[in-house]
């Protein structure tokens, strides 16, 4: 067989595929998104696959294909799972017919995300089988054992990764598919309606199953012992923290390596935990395993005494919490101060526009963001918004927020703003809440054709779909009208054009209840606006270039001004897509348009 | 053994295209390697960073602070930033590349003027390559990055690999001649 250098969310789809999986949706959300990716891209032929247009109704879709017998995946960011745990812990009770996995792509440190939550703990909450791997060969064999785990023990199996083990490469033995069919569908309305009289029953089943579960997790070839000859120290892991626990201890400590963690094979961590002298529990995030071994009575057990709950691990930080730290040599460059670089918003991103005309008037408005792109907006100049809570949020928030400013006098006007994607995703019931409320508020959707941040997948408002199938494109507007909001307290523009959006914002500000603004210009990024921007972009004539500077307060990354000469010029012509907000803040017209 | 190798740069700059081919070339070898990236929150302008380990058996996939051999990076002040990760008598590849940061843009920072010079008074094992600069006189700037790759093969000394092969592989097919003169411009750098 073939070996490959694939990431870890290549290898679950890969997995997913060779174990013969039929449906697969998501909401994209990273470090989560190219599992999806990659099934639609590769695997169309004999998988259907979808971007749902939030998380619970991807893992509601997925549910309704194992209900009807077919093998299903379901994958998300770690808060991704949050919106779908509704019908997760329903789910827990009702078990599967097909194979049902959910895949959660947890972000210890925060690389992309608003927090760290450890979605480990869902597994016994939701009561769910646990699988955890640990790298990208894992990631494939453990998905197709997942699989016939969760038709054996009809039970969802929740898929945990963390950042390292999605986004790291390592060397995976290809296999083939293995076709199998589509399970007959029977109604069974006692196993699949939980009303409380079935709920109950199927919570008698349920536990029944996970303790036969934990008899084979006692044994099974998911959970291992490598033992090391005279070793007194003995370590239980799991997931990425096993790489670190062999890089620092090698073959100096005895190892459990859990790769089935729920349920947890007790016997056979007592067995082992009695062994040793000394028992470090090595996991990142929340002391899961850790107050299993503790319960079991192994009070001596170390981990959270000494291991961060904190960010992620790395070699060093398993190395220098467990064995102390050691004064090591490094390089130091102390007379460069280096200066930050932050993420931006890229040159010819429609959202500047938008954000640029707000900064204008900012002190009339209280302004919410939301998740995507448009949260790099935050940073100054922009300033854009005071809060980003969740998908949806930058609506909803609003609904309170403007109450409690008309509360203690406070005269500015609460405004909001969120993407198509995310309005798709939960935008849509927030904006139906503020018009169902008469909330005096501004929603903003700044609608740019695709879901940019995550790497520009498709969205019900796009024309294709994640298998690169037309689809029909669901109209913004048409469904912001139907929801009786009229032309009085509606404007749609090109957010590039500043009379236009300066003529938005203060309608806006002057009008009373609900008043809805849609911005529209495709991301920069999308390929076929970058093929039809190709060889256009703007060049700076020094002579008619006074240095005012007016043109650097739209914070585009292509524009630079040189203090020497106190002029202006276009640093990065590459990237620069000629979209024209700078020429509008030029007073002298030294900013020319180059290319057609 | 294991090696390790931190590819640093800019959102857009081909880090990620670099490191998938060093991957695919040290696979061929015969090596276990672990590749790490991670993707920042904006499609670009961010600090981009990438890590290779290589060897026997490889466990941890990320470079901490004070392991990596070899240090490669595309722009010059990334250089300085990622120093802390060199291991004692690890080596520096830099190309002289500058691309401003925003706070630079915005007047908040200032661009450090001497950072090479300062790097090699630091770091005795510094090579500059002018990658930008090559691939900008063969007609196109987005080959920096197989500049950069060939430089980095002859530096590991990692000779008996078909890299030409992999490169024309993986890169768009009408740049395969020029990304080849890169490539081969970068290894004799």
């Amino acid at each position: 067989m073939s070996k490959m250098i694939m990431s870890g969310n290549e290898a679950v789809a890969r997995g997913f595929y060779e174990g013969g999986g039929h449906f697969a949706a998501a909401y994209p959300g990273t470090p989560s998104t190219e599992i999806l990716e990659n099934i639609g891209g590769l695997y169309k032929d004999v998988i259907y696959s979808e971007w749902s247009p939030n998380e619970k109704v991807a893992a509601e879709a997925a549910s309704g294909a194992s209900i009807g017998g077919m093998r299903s995946i379901c994958t998300f960011k770690h808060v991704g799972m949050n919106v779908a745990a509704d019908p997760i812990f329903t789910m827990g009770y009702c078990g599967v017919n097909g194979a049902l996995i959910f895949v959660t792509a947890d972000d210890p440190a925060c690389h992309s995300s608003q927090n760290e939550q450890d979605n480990r703990l869902y597994a016994p909450h939701a009561k769910l089988a646990m699988v955890e791997p640990s790298d990208s060969q894992e990631c494939k064999d453990f998905m197709i054992k997942a699989m016939e785990l969760s038709e054996e023990y009809d039970v969802p199996v929740l898929f945990r990764m963390t950042t390292r083990v999605c986004h790291s490469k390592s060397v995976v033995e290809l296999g083939e598919r293995t076709e199998v069919p589509v399970r007959k569908y029977e109604g069974n309305a006692a196993k699949y309606s939980m009303l409380p009289v079935n709920a109950k029953k199927r919570h008698i089943i349920r536990e029944d199953l996970l303790a036969k579960m934990e008899e084979y997790a006692n044994t099974c070839e998911l959970n291992k012992v490598e033992e090391a000859e005279g070793a007194k120290i003995g370590i239980i892991t799991s997931g990425i923290s096993y790489q670190y626990v062999k890089d620092v201890f090698g073959e100096t400590a005895s190892v459990l390596k859990l790769g089935l963690t729920y349920p947890l094979p007790r016997k056979l961590m007592a067995d082992f935990a009695s062994k040793y002298e000394t028992l470090y529990i090595v996991e990142e995030g929340e002391p899961y395993l850790e107050n299993t071994v503790k319960a079991l009575g192994f009070t001596n057990a170390i981990g959270k005494e000494k291991l961060t709950i904190q960010g992620e691990f790395n070699t060093k930080v398993v190395r220098d919490s467990l064995l102390g730290a050691q004064d090591e040599f490094r390089y130091q460059v102390e007379t460069v101060n280096v200066p930050a670089r932050p993420p931006v918003l890229c040159a010819g991103c429609p959202h500047r526009g938008f954000y640029f005309a707000l900064s204008k008037m900012r002190d009339k408005f209280v302004s919410l963001g939301d998740i995507g792109c448009y949260a790099l907006a935050i940073n100054p100049p922009l300033s854009g918004f005071d809060t980003c809570v969740c998908m949806g949020s930058g609506f909803s928030l609003l609904v309170g927020l403007s109450r409690a400013l008309k509360a203690q006098g406070d005269t500015r006007k609460a405004i909001g703003e969120l993407g198509d994607s995310t309005f798709f995703h939960s935008g849509l019931t927030s904006l139906i809440d503020i018009v169902a409320s008469e909330s005096n508020v501004v929603a903003c959707i700044l609608d740019n054709s695709i879901t940019a941040m995550t790497g520009h997948q498709q969205n019900p408002g796009t024309t294709k779909n994640l298998m690169g199938y037309e689809s029909p494109a669901i109209d913004i507007e048409s469904a912001v009208r139907s929801l009786g909001i009229d032309d009085d307290h509606l404007r749609v523009f090109d957010p590039v054009d500043q009379e236009a959006a300066k003529e938005a914002l203060e309608a806006a500000l002057k009008a009373e209840g609900p008043f809805v603004i849609i911005t529209k210009r495709p991301c920069a990024l999308i390929k076929e606006v970058q093929k039809a921007n190709a060889g256009k972009h703007v060049k700076m004539n020094p002579d008619k270039c006074v240095g005012c500077k007016q043109c650097m307060k739209i914070a585009c990354p292509s524009i630079a001004f040189d203090e020497a000469n106190k002029k202006a010029y276009i640093a990065d012509i590459a990237n620069c897509n000629r979209c024209g907000l700078c020429i509008q803040q030029c007073k002298f017209d030294a900013i020319e348009k180059v290319g057609e | 053994m294991t090696k390790a190798i931190i590819l640093v740069g800019v959102g857009g700059q081909g880090t990620i295209t670099t490191s998938t081919i060093l991957s695919k070339g040290l696979i061929e070898k015969g090596y276990d390697v672990k590749m790490s990236e991670i993707h920042g929150m904006s499609q670009r302008g961010g600090t981009v960073v990438t890590q290779i380990k290589y060897g026997d058996k490889v466990y941890s996939p990320i470079v901490g602070e004070g392991e990596a051999d070899l240090i490669v990076s595309f722009e010059k002040i990334e250089a300085v930033r990622a120093i802390p990760y060199l291991k004692e008598g690890g080596t520096v590849i830099t190309d002289t590349r500058e691309i401003l940061p925003m706070p630079v843009l915005t007047g908040a920072a200032e661009y450090p003027k001497d950072a090479i010079d300062e790097l090699k008074k630091a770091v005795p094992n510094v090579i500059v390559v002018e990658a930008y600069k090559v691939a900008e006189e063969l007609g196109n700037v987005k080959a920096q990055n197989i500049v950069l790759l060939g430089a980095l093969v002859k530096q590991l000394g990692l000779d008996d690999v078909d890299w030409k092969g992999l490169v024309a592989k993986n890169v768009p097919e009408k740049l395969v001649d020029l990304n080849l003169s890169a490539f081969e411009k970068g290894y004799q750098m």
